[in-house]
């Protein structure tokens, strides 16, 4: 097998999953090897843009509809971490959300925000049954997985 | 939600038992600030010295509840962040919108 750790989970269109999908992504972190920075840090950021992008694709894409799902892919190779989070809904126009910095005192707004801030990409585009989020980061490890 | 509430004369401390304040749980927080925002009372600490992980939905639950207490002439104040939630805050410019204070005596003593 290739020197590269791909998982793909299905969830029921609840936000009772983002728990386990958080931690999950947090293990991956501690799973790597040679990774040069704060560990603790990415183990955050993981857990954060997998439960920011579950909960868009729960709450907005799939309106909560309890008879829709949300498909994950976690892709990690030697050099980068590829998240996609695929959604069964309409989607929405990821440049009409707020990817700037948002208003301290407003009380929502700062998901899609939180994502392009930790990522090195992100984009949301259509695919087979709905729309899928793809963010990536390169992790710089020293030597492989 | 699982949180333990105290009170010192008019100050509510409440205190979060969660490892995770997210799109999960926030809600519940929301709506119980609001009960306590009924009752009256406006002086509000949270502690957040057990929650290990917050999303953008936990932060608007608490901005929700500082700008509910600022409107009827109370305060509510942060006490007991983690390293990495405390980040969040800063990330997202939210440390300069709270008072944060290292632990709930701390907290109480600034009223």
């Amino acid at each position: 097998m290739k020197n590269q750790l791909e998982m793909d989970i299905r969830v029921p269109n609840q936000t009772r999953y983002l728990g386990l999908i958080g931690k999950i992504g947090e293990d991956i972190a501690y799973t790597l090897k040679n990774f040069k920075n704060n560990r603790d840090e990415l183990a955050y950021h993981i857990n954060l843009v997998l439960t920011e992008a579950m909960t868009n694709a729960i709450k907005h894409a799939n309106q909560n509809d309890p008879n829709k799902e949300v498909h994950i892919t976690i892709n990690v190779s030697q050099y980068n971490l590829c998240i996609k989070v695929y959604d069964q809904g309409q989607g929405f126009d990821i440049r009409e959300v707020n990817i700037i910095e948002p208003d301290p005192t407003k009380d929502h707004g700062r998901g899609i925000f939180l994502i392009h801030s930790l990522m090195d990409s992100v984009s949301y585009t259509r695919c087979e049954h709905g729309h899928v989020l793809e963010m990536n980061k390169s992790l710089e490890l020293d030597i492989n997985l | 939600m699982n949180v333990t509430m105290e009170e010192h004369g008019e100050i509510v401390t409440l205190r979060i038992e969660e490892e995770r304040l997210d799109a999960h749980n926030s809600n519940e927080l929301k709506v119980q600030l609001l009960t306590l925002f009924e009752e009256g009372k406006v002086k509000i600490i949270i502690d957040l010295s057990h929650v290990r992980f917050i999303d953008s939905s936990g932060l608007g639950a608490l901005v929700s509840g500082f700008k509910n207490a600022s409107s009827r002439q109370g305060v509510l104040k942060l006490c007991g962040l983690q390293t990495q939630v405390k980040s969040m805050f800063e990330l997202t410019r939210l440390h300069r919108v709270f008072e944060i204070f290292p632990n709930s005596d701390d907290a109480q003593a600034s009223y």
